[in-house]
């Protein structure tokens, strides 16, 4: 038998000498495409951002109707070759009403995130990264906020300072805060508590810079997650407003005003309840599979 | 197999409830707990009504602008304020109010002249009531069933149907369920078949008035407690101490009863808290579209004609539902989970 | 005569993923006889776990024993029914795991735990079991046993958890316990004490442990044979002290070696195994553990090698054998590891001259 000589060295010479490694975005993005759902619901997601943006120039060029001006003699009408989905009381065409609805739906529901990671974003930092009282004193105040059932408040907001695009949406931006800002702090304190932070501290570095260096790239998925979801929540709760009537108000066309004024009329013309409904719905189920496609993406536990 | 909910098999004939008291500081630290969480409400109520009545006095105009129609005269405006103690300066409002409150006294409407809010309240509480409690019958056993057996048999037909129901039920708004419901049970149903009963679609009544109304309140938390239940579920399914249990040969109805669900429940319990906020919201809604003269028709109708102490009032109400709901769910989740410390 | 209780047979057990298929247990056969303490060793992901589960037929989604059979004195689990291997489970053939901490119901109190491990079975009447609980509990060592018994598993420590584990494993009087990992989430001191209790254990009621550990130290201490396996198979088996003193695998020899022995003067440095485990969907042609292999040869890398016996009771799974390879090759791979751990260090510590010097 030959005389076997060592080898020392650490050459990876054969294709099952390595297991995979894919940074994280990319397995993050890898596996939200299996998803079809998610795919599904990013994909309306994207035709509605593209109607909002286009609708405008598509009723210059004639394409749409405009949806604000009034057919009287074809009220209520059922779908034709003219309104493709129909005409509602006042004879406007409601698919070009619906396609212009969009534009609230969308800007209220996304922007109002903003207003969210704002105030949300901003208690939970300062809570805690302060801890201590300052912490308590802050949860405190954030455990009366939740204790608000969000559509009565909104309303009574809505209701006291005349309604309007701007008022809605500070409405649903101040109501809904609470879930943000626990989420960041408890991202904030589980950093904290890193020995990592220890060290830079005995090191000598400033420990809110390290705090915050680890907590964007720590906190991103779970707070894109929650603002994903939040996207529904808000868009329902505007539809809700505009539906009770403290909402926008007619003629500019919203989803919720559409179903308002479907209603009237439910009897004689059911579909005009029917599409808006159907839009809000699609809607806010394309942003519900983002999110579970999103939230099923990022879990650690589901990695390789 | 006797159940270990509280004090586990009481050994020699003890009753549990002797466990409870027994020389374990944790009886003590127990009613300690519920007192202090009783406490914390009213901070919490004070709060609700205090930046309520800040909003209502921020609002610009007065509740006499009827809104593009006749102006009163400024004496009978004069005479209103006097009447309804609004031309006091806004701090002493607040404190007669907050007297007011706790004698349940809630002032006089606005929109219906002599009527006080509190006998409005008191008569539009059943109907919420009585909705109200229902869907929560409803949302109990079929939101925790959903969830269970779609956990169970993850991936199978079942789970699917059932989380699709309820990824459906979470993202509809209930205003759009309830018109679809009312579009199909008095509209295509009727159109189809020329019979003109199938359900009645509005009003209220202590038959199948009921079952409409009901089900589109109780659809969105059924929905939410589903999907919930299901990922409590599965995530107990993971560990270890569920495997544990199958090493020992238990059976499997011991299994899912005694140590899966006792734990997967759990966070189900402490959502049952939030679960009252969307009944309560969810009102508001139900009765619009149902026209139900409850509590959440008549805040609609309060906030389009701005009648403040009606509006105040019906937040307190809520909000105090929704603080005691949530204060129950609190204390029940001591009871159920032993591991929560009562410092 | 020593007499089987257990005898695998040519098991193997395996995972259908999105990936392929993982091969966790290939081929596997083993016995324990009754009283026995047999050791399982080998780096995570080697099948050990695995092995157990499915001789308890617990192997998680999406895996299954796809073939061979488990022969529990003279009948086959393989093909047991749901109620028959309930039967089983905790019964004949009893199990623990690895940590403590997760491994028992957080919201029930210890006792009732134990309680129900001998009430899912005929052996004892309720009364008898509630009797049962407490001797169990100082049977291993817990002090304040008919107290401690209505506490919950947060309020035990984590050495009190194990053996409260291990109360419930015998609760019934298996034949055989196995025991994954028991130590490998406790303290040291702690690990010292499990390790003692297991042998009194198995001196005083005669239940058969089979050990499965990472830790070769661990195996010394309790167990009369040992099993070692590597990428789902054995690959050496054979008594302790034979094994100990002349290991004929190169993965057992380097695994002797990777282990500190406070008993050897300073003059053999630490030796590691080089490279990672293999991927159990990819497995590398012939034997599974050459790439790694610094004793390897040609043969190695196409023909795998069969169990052969290489002493009195010993076998292993190798073309070259330790036996075959000349002391000089040995000591110059611990020479060669040795000298390469010395130019780092050298490397290293010029480095911090320099940089010293720099500045």
């Amino acid at each position: 038998m030959a005389v076997p000589m060592p080898s020392a060295s650490l050459e990876l010479q054969h294709d099952w000498d390595v297991p995979e490694q894919v940074g994280l975005w990319t397995d993050v993005w890898r596996r939200f495409r299996r998803n079809r759902l998610a795919v599904g619901g990013a994909v309306i997601v994207v035709i509605l951002i593209l109607d909002a943006a286009l609708a405008g120039v598509l009723v210059q060029l004639g394409i749409i109707q405009d949806p604000i001006k009034q057919h009287v003699e074809t009220s209520l009408a059922g779908p034709s070759a003219q309104h493709l989905l129909g005409t509602d009381y006042l004879g406007r065409d409601t698919l070009s009403r619906l396609m212009f609805g969009a534009r609230i739906s969308l800007s209220i529901g996304i922007l109002v995130q903003g207003i969210y990671v704002l105030i949300g974003g901003t208690i939970g930092l300062i809570a805690g990264y302060a801890g201590g009282r300052v912490d308590n004193l802050l949860m405190r105040f954030t455990d009366i906020w939740y204790a608000f059932p969000d559509l009565l408040f909104v309303l009574v907001l809505v209701s006291v300072f005349s309604p309007s695009l701007l008022s809605i949406f500070v409405a649903i931006g101040i109501v809904n805060w609470v879930n943000l800002a626990r989420l960041v702090r408890g991202q904030v304190l589980s950093i904290k508590e890193k020995e990592f932070v220890e060290s830079a501290r005995a090191v000598g570095s400033s420990q809110i810079k390290i705090v915050l260096r680890h907590l964007v790239p720590n906190a991103l998925g779970p707070v894109l997650v929650t603002l994903t979801f939040g996207i529904p929540a808000a868009i329902f709760l505007e539809a809700a407003l505009s539906y009770i009537g403290v909402g926008i108000q007619p003629p500019t066309p919203s989803w919720g005003v559409m179903i308002q004024d479907g209603y009237q009329a439910i009897y004689a013309s059911p579909l005009q309840v029917a599409f808006p409904g159907i839009a809000i719905a699609i809607t806010m189920l394309s942003f519900t599979f983002i999110g579970d496609g999103l939230r099923d993406a990022l879990d650690p536990r589901m990695r390789r | 197999m006797a159940n270990t909910a509280i004090g586990g098999r009481p050994a020699g004939g003890a009753l549990p409830v002797r466990r409870l008291l027994a020389p374990s500081s944790r009886g003590a630290a127990l009613a300690l707990f519920v007192v202090r969480r009783v406490l914390w409400m009213v901070p919490v109520v004070f709060f609700v009504i205090l930046i309520t009545f800040v909003l209502m006095h921020l609002a610009p105009g007065s509740p006499w602008d009827t809104g593009g129609g006749r102006q009163l005269s400024a004496t009978i405006v004069h005479n209103l304020n006097a009447r309804y103690g609004l031309d006091k300066p806004a701090w002493q409002q607040f404190l007669i109010y907050l007297w007011n409150v706790v004698h349940f006294d809630y002032g006089l409407s606005y929109q219906y002249q002599g009527r006080t809010v509190s006998s409005l309240l008191l008569s539009g509480w059943p109907y919420t009531a009585t909705i109200g409690v229902l869907a929560f019958c409803l949302i109990v056993p079929v939101g925790i069933g959903l969830g269970v057996v779609a956990a169970l048999r993850q991936n199978s037909r079942v789970d699917y149907l059932a989380m699709g129901f309820s990824t459906f039920g979470a993202s509809v708004p209930n205003f759009v369920v309830g018109m679809m419901l009312i579009i199909i049970f008095g509209v295509t149903l009727y159109n189809i078949t020329g019979a003109s009963y199938f359900l009645p679609v509005s009003g209220f009544g202590l038959d199948d008035h009921l079952i409409l109304p009901v089900v589109t309140l109780a659809l969105l938390p059924t929905a939410f407690i589903a999907r919930l239940t299901r990922a409590s579920t599965l995530d107990i399914l993971r560990q270890d101490y569920v495997r544990t249990a199958w090493a020992k040969g238990l059976s499997e109805r011991l299994v899912v009863l005694k140590h899966i669900l006792k734990n997967s429940l759990i966070p189900v319990v402490t959502a049952l808290g939030p679960t009252f906020a969307f009944l309560v919201t969810g009102s508001v809604i139900v009765e619009n579209v149902f026209a139900i003269p409850g509590i959440g028709r008549s805040f609609v109708v309060a906030v389009l004609s701005r009648d403040y102490p009606m509006i105040l009032a019906t937040v307190v109400l809520f909000s105090v539902v929704v603080a005691v709901a949530n204060l129950v769910v609190d204390v029940l989740y001591v009871f159920i989970d032993p591991r929560v410390r009562l410092s | 005569m020593p007499v089987p209780i257990l005898r695998v047979e040519d098991l193997k057990t395996q995972f259908f993923t999105s990936r392929g298929v993982v091969q966790a247990v290939d081929g596997v056969s083993l016995h324990v006889n009754e009283g026995e303490t047999v050791g399982v060793v080998g780096e995570s992901g080697c099948g050990k776990t695995m092995t157990a589960l499915s001789i308890l037929r617990l192997v998680p989604e999406p895996g299954r024993i796809v073939s061979g059979h488990i022969w529990f004195r003279d009948r086959d689990v393989t093909k047991m029914d749901v109620e028959q291997i309930r039967e089983f489970r905790g019964n004949d053939v009893a199990m623990i795991f690895q940590d403590p901490m997760t491994s028992l119901n957080p919201v029930t109190r210890v006792g009732i735990q134990i309680e129900e491990a001998m009430t899912a079975h005929e052996r004892f009447s309720a009364r008898d079991a509630l009797g049962r609980v407490v001797p169990l509990l100082q049977r291993v060592r817990i002090p304040a046993a008919d107290r401690r018994k209505e506490d919950y598993p947060h309020q035990f420590s984590g050495g009190m958890r194990q053996r409260a584990m291990i109360a419930m494993g015998l609760a019934n009087e298996p034949s055989l316990l196995i025991a994954d990992e028991p130590t490998t989430a406790l303290d040291v001191t702690v690990q010292a004490q499990i390790v003692t209790l297991l042998k009194q254990l198995n001196r005083e009621l005669g239940t058969a442990i089979m050990l499965i550990t990472h830790n070769m130290a661990l195996v010394a201490s309790i167990c009369t044979r040992v099993i070692v396996m590597y990428a789902g198979r054995i690959v050496e088996e054979g008594p302790v002290g034979q094994i100990f003193k002349n290991p004929q695998h190169p993965y057992t020899w380097s695994l002797l070696r990777s282990v500190p022995r406070v008993d050897e003067t300073r003059r053999s440095r630490l030796v590691s195994i080089t490279g990672l485990p293999p991927d159990l969907v990819r497995l590398p042609p012939g034997c599974k553990f050459h790439p790694r292999c610094a004793f390897r040869v040609d043969r190695c890398s196409e023909d795998e090698p069969s169990l052969e016996e290489v002493g009195d009771r010993q076998v292993a799974r190798c073309w070259v054998l330790m036996r075959n390879v000349p002391q000089e090759a040995a000591k110059e791979l611990e020479a060669v590891t040795i000298s390469q751990e010395a130019a780092q260090e050298l490397k290293a510590v010029s480095e911090l001259e320099e940089a010293a010097d720099g500045s």
